[in-house]
């Protein structure tokens, strides 16, 4: 269980990108995150594991208090909460394997992974991951040889090494086409269901918000405008969520 | 509105373009004035023909030599001519000797004979003298014209009598030389050869001193990754006092474990075996107190038990260092007696060892000063969680002073140190009273809690020092490492070495903060620690920048090499500045050739690898 509590971010320059954001996610949920781009999707999703140090508010995981973590607490928190980004964020001159078991930082001993050196369980997990996403044969390829697709399922690999609970996902598809879209969403929507894990995913097109989630929050700079199942945006509500201009296709 | 009227030509305008010439043009006159611009000189008479002289000779480096025989031959004149008319009895010969004719047997002086030379060598030179005195053997000779044979070995010249009346007779000399045997390199050859190479290793050693040296530094240079450092006061407290007392504990006890090393080393199979012995036991050590995964976070006991496990490790990691650098020191020893030629492989040994030992008991006094550092400001940031605010408080007010007032009265000794002043008050008193009322004001002044950025704090400070060593050039480095190590080539690696690393740092730094934030935010959301994110996200997008001005490096430093001579670096600049001081100009001819083939070739190198890395 995830509970976000008046969470406010103010950055440096001023800017509010999150207002007194409150809302919950139970365990198992997948839940969409939409808004226009600046309304404050990627720093939510990141206040929640601590890459944006929040201004005010609170972050509840199973209890426990994220905003109030010590750094050696972070890292114990962090790996459990696996993050897959709108560019991928691998590492390009690496190859495919070595940013797959990136993945086991949180848990191996780092003086050991600072020479490299992983677990034999944990190379054999990296396979079976890397198989699960459909990209074992791509292991000793550096990174940026594979295409977009490909570099989001390592991306959603690297997020299964860490046994994640909870998994944000900053616009996965946003850089790739809607038949890829499709096949990484199932991706995701197949941990969900089948290994139970929270998905938090900040998305654009609705289509895709009701094909793949069980609820929805909408952010509009900065604050929560709209909170509920997918299929209960209808035109008034997208024109709160959207801005008054929007036209709804499809 | 301005637009137009920045296009309008003003007559202010013109005047202000006039005004900026004319001051370009005085300032161009008054730079010819003081750099002495002057062709008046170079086409004086004297310059010329020096100039002719010295291209000359550079035009012949000093590489190729025959061994020459010489034919020499003295013929008898009267200068002038005796009043009873009589001419000098030309010597007898063989019938195949060479044998010279002058025409007149006598003449005055200042005048001018005609010196015919007959059955020397073909197609040789050498030079025509005149032999004063009466003596045939003297070898101080007077004027000089070169002879030079045809085919037949004949040649013919006019030779200008000096003014060197005599009652007696006197001699023309004709010393022909004639190459003999194959041709083989002169010692200058073989000098510059010795030289080029230690040219060459002076670059290569200074090169990856100062590269290895110089990526830490580029870390610590780079805001990006300084920026998010933050600590706690109380943290930063403990740290500052941690490093010394680490320092000093540390050098304490790698010396004693050096002397407990040097004890007992009396023959090199027990200390190959110590060393081995050694070795097994830190890897079992580490491996038991190091485990590459843990779920669960152990109990107090057993993180206890591997800390004590690690220093032990530590300590008989530092033995069998010391036991190896020793081992390492006697097998050089004995290979450079047998070794014969390789016996440089026994010198390399032998000054390894020795560099292993000189650097383990820096290196352990610094690695315990980060150790202890590291510890006392992890306890230190776990106070300042745990505890409440009116108690962190306290403890900064205790610690604060005391951590400020201990650096700046080191800092106050090694002014001591560095000028003798002599006075406590200003290097002792005066310091620690500044850092305790530093300390307190610190201490009062911030929020408890507050994390303070520590690392820009480092940046700052390491940027500044590098800039600060940066704009020293390395021939004047090269001049205080002469100082401090003597003439020769290892003072010339030391100030390349440390030019090397400010600049490569400088540049490393700047390729640290144009890396791409994606990846590492990516590696720090799995909950990697900051130097996990720095190897798995910021090392490999570096590498390539890294290794491109490596070899930008390498080739300023082949450079440099060349030069760093002239200050007494060793290397080849020596060689050719003592040409050039002894006026021996085929000489440094041989070494500018010698310069030149190197640097292109280096260059050449250097952009065959830099296309094959990139
Ligand atoms: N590092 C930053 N510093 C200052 N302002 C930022 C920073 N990151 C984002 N913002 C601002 O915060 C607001 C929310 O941005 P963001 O969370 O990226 O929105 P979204 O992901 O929905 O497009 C925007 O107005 C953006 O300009
Ligand atoms: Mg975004």
């Amino acid at each position: 269980m995830l509970q976000i509590r008046n969470l406010t971010k103010i950055y440096e320059g001023g800017v509010k990108a999150l207002d007194d954001v409150s809302f919950d996610v139970p365990d198992g949920q997948f839940l969409a995150v939409i808004g226009l781009s600046g309304s404050g999707k990627s720093t939510l999703l990141r206040c929640i594991n601590r890459l944006i140090e929040p201004t005010e508010g609170q972050i509840l995981w199973n209890g426990e208090d994220i905003t109030a973590a010590s750094q050696e607490e972070m890292r114990r928190i962090r790996r459990k909460i696996g993050m897959v980004f709108q560019h991928f964020n691998l590492v390009h001159r690496s190859k495919v394997i070595t940013n797959v078991l990136a993945g086991r930082l949180g848990y191996v001993n780092p003086a050991w992974s600072l020479m490299n050196r992983f677990p034999k369980e944990d190379l054999a997990k990296a396979f079976k991951q890397m198989e699960r996403v459909g990209i074992a044969d791509k292991a000793y390829q550096r990174a940026d040889e594979l295409s977009g697709g490909q570099q989001q399922r390592v991306g959603i690999a690297r997020a299964l090494m860490q046994d994640p609970e909870l998994i944000l996902a900053d616009e996965p598809v946003a850089s790739l086409d809607p038949v890829l879209a499709h096949s990484i969403m199932k991706h995701l929507e197949d941990i969900n269901k089948q290994d139970g894990v929270s998905v938090l995913c900040s998305l654009h097109f609705l289509d895709i918000v009701h094909r793949y989630a069980d609820y929805v929050i909408a952010l509009n700079e900065g604050k929560l405008v709209y909170e509920g199942p997918p299929k209960d945006i209808d035109d008034q509500k997208f024109k709160d969520i959207y801005g008054r201009d929007a036209e709804r296709v499809g | 509105m301005k637009k137009s009227n920045d296009k309008k030509a003003s007559p202010w305008k013109s005047i202000k373009i006039g005004l900026l010439a004319l001051l370009v043009m005085v300032i161009y006159a008054y730079g010819f004035q003081i750099t002495e611009v002057n062709l008046e000189e170079l086409r004086s008479e004297k310059r010329q023909t020096s100039l002719k002289r010295v291209t000359r000779a550079l035009a012949k480096p000093d590489i190729i030599e025959y061994d020459q025989t010489e034919q020499i031959i003295n013929f008898p004149i009267y200068i002038p001519c005796q009043a009873d008319g009589t001419l000098p009895v030309a010597p007898g010969h063989a019938a195949s000797d060479p044998f010279l004719i002058i025409t007149p047997g006598c003449a005055s002086p200042g005048e001018t004979v005609q010196v015919e030379g007959f059955d020397f060598a073909p197609n040789v030179t050498g030079p025509v003298r005149f032999v004063p005195g009466s003596d045939v053997t003297n070898i101080v000779t007077l004027g000089r014209d070169v002879a030079e044979t045809d085919n037949t070995g004949h040649f013919i010249l006019s030779f200008k009598l000096p003014e060197r009346p005599s009652e007696d007779v006197q001699y023309i000399r004709a010393s022909l030389r004639k190459n003999v045997g194959s041709p083989h390199f002169t010692q200058t050859a073989k000098d510059t050869w010795e030289k080029i190479i230690e040219t060459v290793f002076l670059a290569l050693l200074a090169t990856t001193f100062g590269t290895i040296l110089a990526i830490p530094l580029s870390f610590l240079a780079a805001r990006n990754l300084m920026k998010p450092v933050k600590s706690p006061l109380t943290s930063i407290a403990l740290s500052m006092i941690g490093w010394p007392l680490g320092i000093y504990v540390g050098f304490i006890i790698v010396n004693w474990v050096g002397s407990m090393s040097t004890a007992l080393h009396t023959n090199a199979w027990l200390a190959l075996a110590v060393a081995i012995l050694a070795l097994v036991l830190v890897w079992m050590g580490i491996r038991w107190a190091l485990p590459q995964a843990e779920v669960n976070s152990p109990g107090r006991l057993i993180r206890f038990l591997r800390l004590g496990v690690i220093l032990l490790c530590v300590v008989v990691g530092f033995f069998g260092l010391f036991q190896f650098a020793s081992l390492v020191m006697s097998v050089g020893k004995s290979l450079t007696l047998t070794l014969g030629p390789f016996g440089f492989l026994g010198n390399f040994f032998f000054q390894s060892g020795d560099i292993i030992l000189v650097i383990t008991s820096s290196l352990g006094a610094l690695v315990a000063g980060g150790a202890v550092s590291s510890f006392l400001s992890r306890m230190g940031l776990q106070a300042t969680e745990k505890l409440p605010a009116g108690g962190v408080k306290i403890i900064n007010l205790i610690l604060t002073p005391i951590a400020v007032a201990t650096i700046l009265v080191l800092l106050g000794q090694l002014i001591e140190w560095l000028y003798q002043i002599g006075k406590p008050f200003y290097t002792l008193w005066g310091p620690m009273i500044t850092g305790v009322v530093l300390g307190l004001a610190l201490a009062i002044f911030c929020k408890a809690k507050d994390a303070l950025p520590t690392g820009m704090v480092i940046y700052y400070i390491t940027r500044s020092v590098l800039n600060g060593l940066r704009s020293v050039e390395a021939l004047v480095m090269a001049i205080v490492f002469v100082i401090a190590v003597g003439i020769g080539p290892f003072a010339g690696v030391m100030a390349l070495g440390l030019h090397t690393i400010v600049s490569l740092a400088k540049l490393y730094s700047e390729q640290v903060e144009s890396i791409m934030t994606g990846p590492l935010e990516a590696i720090q959301a799995t909950g990697a620690n900051r130097l996990q994110t720095i190897i798995y996200g910021v090392v490999p997008q570096i590498v390539p920048p890294y290794i491109s001005y490596t070899m930008y490096r390498w080739d300023i430093n082949v450079r440099m090499s060349t030069i760093i001579g002239f200050v007494g670096g060793g290397g080849i600049g020596f060689l050719l500045q003592q040409n050039i001081n002894l006026l021996n100009y085929r000489g440094a001819s041989a070494q500018m050739l010698a310069i030149a083939v190197v640097v292109a070739s280096m260059d050449y190198i250097s952009s065959v690898l830099r296309e094959k890395t990139i």
